[in-house]
């Protein structure tokens, strides 16, 4: 699903609308998303039926991915419940190397005999696609990791939360938002569980247990006498948490100079919702920015989306190499730039990290989805580039011989390939508070949240919106501003960051639907940082009359 | 499996809606058999099959509804759907806007939307397709990178008032991006047909490889206002943005249709009045279902001399205005002009020719404000010709805007417009020529 799609189910407007049955699973009741219908002994043994078949059809290794993946998406508009759905999803992928050549086949009927089958039609799709293959495949060595275990450490199974609970949390952060000057609000709670069973003709059995989650709202002002509208929304951020994410919790609050607050590893919707109405309100009568160069100071909340697009992206390998220049693009990020050890991709206060085991985060797991155990490691070191993001069967093209551990596929029916890990930037190393960086401006804008997006396909040139922007003015926050976006190029705009505030500032951003590929894959992803500034960053005013 | 009949699929859900012992049931079936093959670094990268097909429940017991599907088809797979569906209704909080399943319509002839050599694309058609691709890009020193996807699909739906239809549709769409081994050029074509006889991705890779040489070494030129040609392609990705007429949300005043003081802007003039814009379930170019979740699709106008002629009511915004429901359109036409592109760069003084937009994002949806960038061939026109390639341009621009600023139209072509390479998402769009389009700053991406 794309992220466009999830815009369209669970915005504004679209009363009454039916979750199409294809873009998640099959329907089925909340207590049913509990059932184990397989144990880890039959998993094994009907794994080992793919890569036994595999192996004995010529294949040179062979992977096998069991997998059950559970939603559960509540969606609300002001005073009712419009949506509660419930998904599941179960089959196996199979994946082969057969001369030389990629395989890969699907089946929904995960029995002995339809295992077989799957692995049959991987050989014989990797056997055809030989002909066009021009160097075969190489992978990078993993060892055998045997049977292993490796489960997101929650504490509260939000699957286990009743749905009646869950629906009225959200008609709660409602009904502040409408007592609080809001026209219409909508909000949403999306809630996946990944149940991931792989194994490798490489000697590893790895079962794993995932889970993430997302509550959301948007938030709008109308104003029939002027015809304006504005919305907000929520300061969330998807996590690779439990539903104790949605109980807050007062060491994870952090306030603002402009009173708004806003959260790391839990979080208060009914607050936040009440804050967002009064903001909307805000925004009806704020001023329009004038446009210009402005010292940026901007929130995790804002900042992992500008991360995601102009550092998270260009630094795919399978980008850089050219698989993607028919869809996403390709990068301005060559391998040549990597080798020369000199790249300044930023000041040398940036260092940018990719980990793929952050607690908490969206993209951590025990081990990717090509059975390599997950790691961290460095993209970009005192500014200067130092890694890209690569699998096994492309690292050996760095002149690299170890996985990053970075390889996923959105279910058990889509082949699995590179996808972008949690990507970082770290704190300052001082103590630095957002106040204090604030204190420091003299003609600056704040940004907090997410808002409009756009980078070009080699992530040079983009434009970033936000979702609340105030004006700094020598040191102090004057008020709100409109129709802001910044405009910059990614080397110039991570060479302006002057100042990151230190790690009890630091917070994730997430995005649950990264899109990438042909047939399109969706991933979920977190970035970290903390609140940073940008000198001089041209700001240009989006405002227009029609 | 995947296809069924319409004989096999009334005799399936008749079953459902006799199992039913809520007060009313809707059950709709959708199969496809969709096949791909991609291409890079002039190679094939991944190819693939699918195939599923599923039935979907939704039943209700006064407003309180739920809905469940299954992929198994046997008599107590049907029941079981059927309990499920009443068992999670039965828990369901009462939704004041749900509406009963709609009563039997009267529906136009159906449209042709299935055309059988499109159902027959092998696996062996697909590489070839790819092969006549790639093949000509390696001898000219150029990388191809490809993406072919095809369809054919069914949906019926049947209700317990006695509502029946069924439908069946086929699509090909074919994208291809060309780049120069030096790294300096690219270009990109997009074929989008039902009928795979009318695709021929030899001729249309060529396309893209003149693109791509022709715009090596592109020159920067300042960002500002242009008047830009921009080929169907281009144009109907910023089209396509502005054509959700959403009633509802221009009534509760947060649409770009809502009107100052209350109101809409529905009867009132939006654009230039050469534009006019439609839908038509029977176009043979772009023909779709001539039903959608029921309602009958007819042809009906969205722009009719550059004013607003319809909004999009759901059944229960249209009970509560008072109207009649409309049915989600398939397809979306603009009636084109005779001029063609070669003709519009003739009579351009100063201008940009643009191939495609690329990563286009909402920035207001108050003036409909989208930001974006050209891709794959962009070119600046002087005094009649195309004089050099240039550096790509991001532009902040709204459709509304750009349609006032409406110089000339050409000829139409089908493109896709979001969603799969199927019957619905495709329009029908010409080339159009605008003047004062707004470019604000470049990007060296190529």
């Amino acid at each position: 699903m794309k992220r466009r799609d999830f815009v369209q189910l669970s915005g504004l407007g679209l009363g009454g609308l039916m979750l199409p049955v294809s873009l998640f699973g099959n329907p089925v009741s909340a207590e049913a998303l509990l059932e184990v219908p397989l144990t880890n002994t039959q998993k094994k043994s009907l794994a080992d039926v793919a890569l036994n078949t595999a192996k004995a059809g010529g294949a040179t290794y062979a992977d096998v991915r069991i997998g059950r993946y559970l939603n559960q998406f509540i969606s609300t508009r002001e005073k009712r419940v419009q949506g509660i759905t419930s998904t599941e999803s179960f089959g196996v992928g199979i994946r082969v190397i057969a001369k030389g050549t990629w395989g890969f086949a699907a089946t929904n009927e995960v029995t002995t005999d339809g295992i077989k089958k799957a692995t049959e039609r991987a050989l014989a799709i990797a056997k055809a696609n030989s002909k066009f293959q021009k160097e075969p495949v190489k992978l990078a060595p993993v060892p055998a990791y045997g049977e292993v275990v490796w489960n997101t450490p929650i504490v509260k199974n939000a699957f286990e939360v009743p749905v009646s609970e869950k629906a009225d949390l959200l008609l709660a952060a409602n009904a502040a938002a409408l007592s609080n000057g809001a026209s219409f609000v909508n909000s949403n709670l999306f809630q996946v569980n990944e149940q991931k069973y792989f194994a490798s003709t490489d000697g590893s059995y790895i079962d794993q247990d995932i889970h993430r989650i997302w509550p959301t709202f948007t938030v709008s002002v109308t104003d029939r006498a002027s015809g304006k509208f504005k919305s907000r929304d929520a300061m969330s951020a998807p996590m690779g948490l439990g539903y104790e994410y949605m109980i807050p919790k007062a060491e994870d609050k952090l306030q603002t100079p402009m009173g708004m607050v806003l959260y790391r590893n839990s979080y208060d919707m009914i607050e936040d919702a009440a804050t967002a109405a009064k903001q909307a309100r805000e925004m009806i009568s704020a001023k329009s920015v004038e446009p210009g160069k402005y010292d940026l100071v901007l929130e995790p909340n804002h900042l992992g989306l500008t991360i995601h697009e102009s550092v998270g992206h260009p630094l795919e390998l399978d980008r850089i190499l050219g698989y993607e220049a028919n869809y996403a693009g390709t990068s301005f990020a060559s391998i040549e730039k990597l080798k020369s050890g000199n790249f300044n991709y930023g000041s040398k206060q940036v260092n940018i990290f990719a980990d793929k085991t952050q607690p908490g985060s969206l993209g951590a797991v025990g081990y990717d989805d090509e059975g390599v155990k997950c790691k961290r490691w460095d993209l970009i070191k005192d500014g200067v580039l130092v890694n890209f993001q690569a699998i096994r069967d492309q690292v050996h093209m760095l002149g690299q011989n170890e996985s990053h551990g970075c390889c996923y596929a959105q279910g058990w029916n889509d082949v699995q390939f590179q996808r972008m890990p949690n990507v970082s930037l770290a704190p300052g190393k001082e103590p630095y508070s957002a106040a204090q960086m604030i204190k420091d401006v003299e003609k600056g804008i704040y940004i907090a949240g997410r808002g409009s997006y756009s980078i070009d396909q080699q992530r040079y040139n983009f434009q970033f919106g936000g979702t609340v922007f105030y004006e700094i003015k020598n040191g102090e926050v004057v008020g709100m501003l409109n129709d802001v976006a910044y405009q910059s190029n990614t080397q110039e705009f991570w060479n302006s960051c002057v100042k990151i505030c230190d790690e009890k500032d630091y917070r994730m951003f997430g995005s649950f639907f990264d899109g990438k590929g042909q047939p399109s894959q969706v991933s979920a992803v977190s970035h970290g940082s903390s609140t940073s500034r940008f000198n001089g960053v041209n700001v240009i005013n989006t405002g227009r009359t029609i | 499996m995947a296809i069924l009949s319409k004989e096999e699929a009334k005799k399936i859900l008749e079953k459902v809606v006799g199992y039913s012992k809520a007060d009313g049931i809707e059950a709709g079936l959708n199969g496809n058999d969709g096949g791909n093959i991609r291409y890079a670094r002039n190679s094939v990268s991944t190819a693939g099959e699918d195939s599923n097909v599923s039935l979907s429940v939704s039943v209700n017991f006064g407003k309180k509804s739920g809905a469940a599907s299954i992929n198994e088809f046997d008599d107590a797979s049907l029941e079981k759907v059927v309990r499920r569906a009443e068992e999670l209704a039965k828990l369901a909080p009462e939704n004041p806007e749900f509406m009963d399943p709609l009563g039997p319509q009267t529906y136009g002839p159906e449209a042709k939307t299935f055309i059988e050599s499109t159902a027959k694309i092998t696996p062996e058609y697909r590489a070839q397709a790819a092969a006549d691709s790639i093949n000509p890009a390696s001898k000219k020193d150029i990388t191809a990178a490809g993406y072919l996807e095809d369809n054919r699909g069914f949906n019926a739906q049947m209700n317990s008032k006695g509502l029946f239809t069924y439908n069946q549709a086929t699509g090909v769409n074919f994208t291809v991006t060309m780049r120069t081994n030096d790294g300096t050029g690219s270009g990109w074509v997009a074929r989008n047909f039902n009928d795979v006889t009318k695709l021929n991705t030899a001729e249309a890779s060529q396309i893209a490889i003149e693109k791509a040489l022709q715009s090596r070494n592109a020159k920067a030129i300042e960002p500002g206002k242009y008047t830009v040609i921009l080929e169907p392609n281009a144009a109907a990705d910023l089209l396509g943005l502005m054509l959700n007429f959403n009633a509802r949300q221009a009534d509760e005043g947060r649409s770009f249709l809502s009107k100052k003081g209350g109101g809409t802007k529905l009867g009132e003039k939006l654009v230039d009045e050469r534009v006019n814009i439609y839908t038509d379930p029977w176009n043979e170019e772009v023909p779709v279902a001539n039903q959608a979740g029921g309602l009958p699709r007819k042809r009906m106008d969205l722009i009719k001399g550059g004013v607003v002629s319809n909004l999009f009511y759901d059944r229960y915004w249209a009970q509560q205005k008072g109207v009649e429901p409309t049915p989600f359109p398939g397809n979306r036409i603009m009636e084109g002009g005779n001029a063609s592109i070669e003709d519009m760069i003739k009579d351009t003084k100063k201008g940009v020719l643009v191939t495609r937009f690329w990563y286009i994002r909402a920035v207001d949806p108050q003036t409909l404000l989208y930001t974006g960038l050209t891709r794959d061939g962009t070119f600046y026109i002087e005094n009649g010709k195309i004089k050099h390639p240039i550096k790509n341009f991001r532009f902040n621009e709204s459709p509304i805007i750009m349609l006032n600023n409406l110089e000339t139209l050409g000829k139409q072509m089908r493109v896709a417009s979001g969603g799969g390479p199927g019957g619905g998402g495709s329009a029908l769009v010409p080339a159009m020529k605008i003047r004062d389009f707004t470019f604000t700053s470049l990007s060296d991406a190529v």
